[in-house]
């Protein structure tokens, strides 16, 4: 392996760049994407670092095309991701749909912008994450997750990968602008320290492999293209032979199996970070950017006397509702700040069914929140 | 669903069965379209060509011709619509040994899915784009498209199409694809050769295929079955080998006018390996 | 409804009944005129394919090219199979 395939050591990157080195050294050698701002950086570092590992850098004509050759990427055996923002999101929805269809394993970046529409392209947001959950139509279940730090992109990187690859679906990475575009100390591990899942593979020969017939884990073992097993894969529902199966009892298998695969590994899939819950009277939940400026009201507050801890989601989706529910029954009140007008908080709401006082600290977007309006909600919020 | 009924003699194979989900057929195709035909050329053309049929994928889109892919007996991908070509440009770059086959429509490609088409002839990627053209949406119930000609008749153009259809090859040559061809499916023996050039051809190899939809653009222009539409083009098609792709108007009323229009060479991707990909 | 094999002197042609679809591509293109749609019908209606027994099959095997139904095929007495127009 040539040294460029993995910067073992200390550096000084952005969360866009750390993004692409976290890739490269998961193994992602193919990157189909669109500038988009705040993510342009990482398509713009896989555009120099591919070439070096022997990878593909292919600038698609737009976002839709990008996320079907990701796509086809990974069903050419490749380790295969794109980086977007809101706008391109919206555009790759329906290919993520495909994505999920067919099972293909891929990882999708969004560095969240303050939204809708074109809003503003240069500054911070996280108002994609109920997007990120619902976006593609239908029924199905997704994986994303969040980092709060540009150690964190790269970590979370080769975690997107492997849950990809394992899970056999699209992961979305919802980073936000803030990470994305600042600079941070970023310590790249030796690469045995480093554990990488692949895809599992068919142990039938090609006579004998039925593309989705799964294994006991809900998960169908994925075959290489161009080795014989001439299979059929189809966005149309589908049995286990991949054909084609227009009825309803096809569609009650494969869909409850599209989603089981997802929520019933959530005990592998969640990742969490708590500080201070276990006697808490108010928890502060929040994920990415947010929940580094809540550290500072949570330890002002604390200063304050009040029993405060911090409930910060890695993994947002799927949503950790049974942590949540634990806390509920143990905590006077939730506070959860968030860049939009409040989508985690819905889901935070929901999963403490009234059992205990939420308060959302809102934030539109362009900038963080002050940590003094997240104090003020937790002051208010136990009164 | 048909068995295929054993008689008393011994059952000589269809000649394509190895290539043929067998056990999906007869297809869902309607009586009289030539769906059927030009997939069996490329079948027959595929054998000929001398690839190697598991090194070879086909990727199709959404629409009558996109269900091809569900018939072939090789690794085969039914994407979404108008993504064929971008699917297969992700697919074909990462694994560069696969020789990869888009079949899809008329509509699939040049309305919903022009732009991976045109750039796709832009960078020349080293694909075969078998386009057939009937016409109209036939999957969706018979809208015209962008190949539908004027005052033709549709149902979302009852009173007969005001705009203008492509020229499909020109569309393909302009972008810059080596290899363009125009074919109807009643051209059998020179569509299979046309194809088998196609699939040897290094770079964006492009072959237009006319092919007769009876229950809809056929039903509602006054050619109402395949038969009349084969007929027609039988009687109404030109072969013009080298001609100006952008002087063969667009496969409709009138001559139509057939042949290998573009044939040349030109640097395609993926390129060598070695730090220069992405062109 | 079985399949039909009607043999020529040299060259059979097989027909799959219960794929035919009646779309009538091969009587309209076979170059010796033996195809005639009969009176026959299949499960599904479509009225079958039948060849005159006249042994005037050049083993062409433009019926089994165009056929959109892969429905009717040809074995040639020879090894090799015969190609008819280039």
């Amino acid at each position: 392996m040539s040294d460029r395939e993995h910067l073992e050591g200390e550096h000084f990157m952005s969360g866009d760049e750390a993004c692409s080195e976290g890739a490269i050294s998961a193994g992602c050698r193919f990157f189909a994407g669109y500038p988009i701002t705040p993510a342009t950086e990482i398509a713009e570092r896989m555009s120099d670092r591919l070439p070096e590992v022997g990878g593909t850098y292919v600038q698609m004509e737009d976002e839709l095309g990008s996320m079907a050759a990701v796509l086809g990427a990974s069903w050419g055996d490749a380790k295969a991701m794109t980086a977007t923002s809101g706008p391109g999101f919206s555009l790759m929805m329906e290919n993520i749909g495909l994505g999920v269809m067919l099972e293909t394993p891929c990882v999708v970046v969004n560095v969240q912008r303050a939204g809708p529409s074109t809003g503003l392209p240069t500054m911070v947001g996280q108002g994609d994450m109920m997007q990120a959950r619902w976006g593609s139509h239908g029924c199905y279940s997704i994986i994303a997750i969040s980092p709060d730090s540009v150690q964190e992109v790269f970590d979370l990187m080769i975690k997107a990968f492997n849950l990809a690859e394992r899970f056999r679906l699209p992961v979305l990475v919802m980073m936000d602008g803030a990470v994305g575009h600042m600079y941070e100390k970023v310590v790249i591990p030796p690469l045995d320290k480093i554990h990488l899942v692949t895809r599992r593979r068919p142990d039938v020969p090609p006579g004998e492999y039925w593309p989705y017939m799964p294994d006991e884990d809900l998960i169908p073992p994925m075959a290489n293209t161009g080795e014989g097993y001439r299979f059929h894969v189809t966005g149309l529902t589908h049995d286990e032979r991949g054909y084609p199966a227009m009825d309803p009892e096809a569609q009650d298998k494969l869909v409850r199996r599209l989603v089981e695969k997802v929520e019933r590994h959530r005990d592998e899939i969640i990742e969490l970070e708590e500080d201070g819950t276990d006697d808490a009277e108010v928890v502060v939940c929040a994920y990415g950017i947010t929940a580094r400026v809540a550290t500072i009201a949570v330890e002002r507050a604390r200063r304050e006397g009040t029993r405060v801890g911090l409930l910060r989601l890695i993994t947002v989706w799927p949503f950790p509702e049974d942590k949540i529910k634990s806390l509920a029954r143990q905590v006077k009140a939730f506070v959860v700040p968030e860049i939009n007008y409040g989508q985690i908080s819905l889901e935070v709401e929901r999963s403490v069914a009234g059992m205990a006082r939420l308060a959302l600290v809102p934030h539109m977007g362009g900038d963080v929140h002050n940590p003094a309006t997240i104090l003020e909600a937790i002051r208010q919020v136990i009164k | 669903m048909n068995v295929l009924a054993v008689t008393d003699e011994a059952r000589e194979k269809h000649p394509l069965e190895d290539y043929l989900r067998v056990d999906r057929l007869p297809h869902i195709w309607c009586p009289g379209c030539g769906l059927g035909t030009i997939l069996g050329a490329f079948l027959r053309g595929l054998l000929k060509s001398g690839l190697t049929p598991d090194k070879v994928a086909v990727v199709s889109g959404i629409g009558c011709t996109g269900r091809v892919a569900g018939y072939i007996k090789l690794d085969s991908f039914h994407t979404t619509h108008g993504r064929a070509i971008a699917f297969a440009t992700g697919l074909k770059l990462a694994k560069p040994e696969l020789k990869v086959v888009v079949f899809s429509g008329d509509g699939d490609l040049a309305a919903i899915g022009g732009n991976h088409l045109i750039h796709a002839g832009r960078r020349n990627i080293d694909m075969t784009v078998l386009c057939v053209n009937n016409f109209n949406y036939g999957m969706t119930g018979g809208q015209f498209g962008p190949t539908t000609p004027e005052t033709a008749r549709s149902t979302t153009s009852r009173a007969g199409n005001i705009e203008n259809p492509f020229n499909m090859s020109a569309l393909a040559a302009a972008s810059g694809a080596t290899y363009v061809a125009r074919w109807t499916a009643a051209q059998i023996h020179q569509m299979e050769k046309s194809i088998i050039e196609a699939l040897l051809k290094k770079g964006f190899s492009f072959v237009e295929i006319i092919s007769p939809c009876p229950t809809y653009y056929g039903r509602m222009n006054r050619l109402p079955t395949g038969l009349d539409q084969m007929r027609y083009y039988r009687s109404n098609s030109v072969v013009r080998h080298g001609a100006n792709p952008n002087e063969v108007g667009a496969g409709t009323n009138g001559q139509i006018v057939t042949g290998k229009f573009i044939d040349i060479e030109r640097p395609y991707l993926p390129g060598p390996r070695d730090g220069e990909n992405g062109g | 409804m079985s399949n039909s094999v009607i043999k020529s002197k040299q060259n059979q042609v097989f027909v799959m009944t219960e794929w035919c679809k009646g779309c009538r591509f091969c009587i309209e293109f076979c170059p010796q005129h033996l195809l005639y749609e009969s009176d026959e019908t299949n499960s599904k209606g479509y009225h079958i394919v039948r060849m005159d027994d006249n042994g005037n099959c050049i083993g062409c095997e433009m019926c089994s090219m165009v056929c959109p139904e892969f429905a009717i095929h040809v074995v040639t007495a020879d090894e090799e199979p015969e190609k008819g127009e280039g």
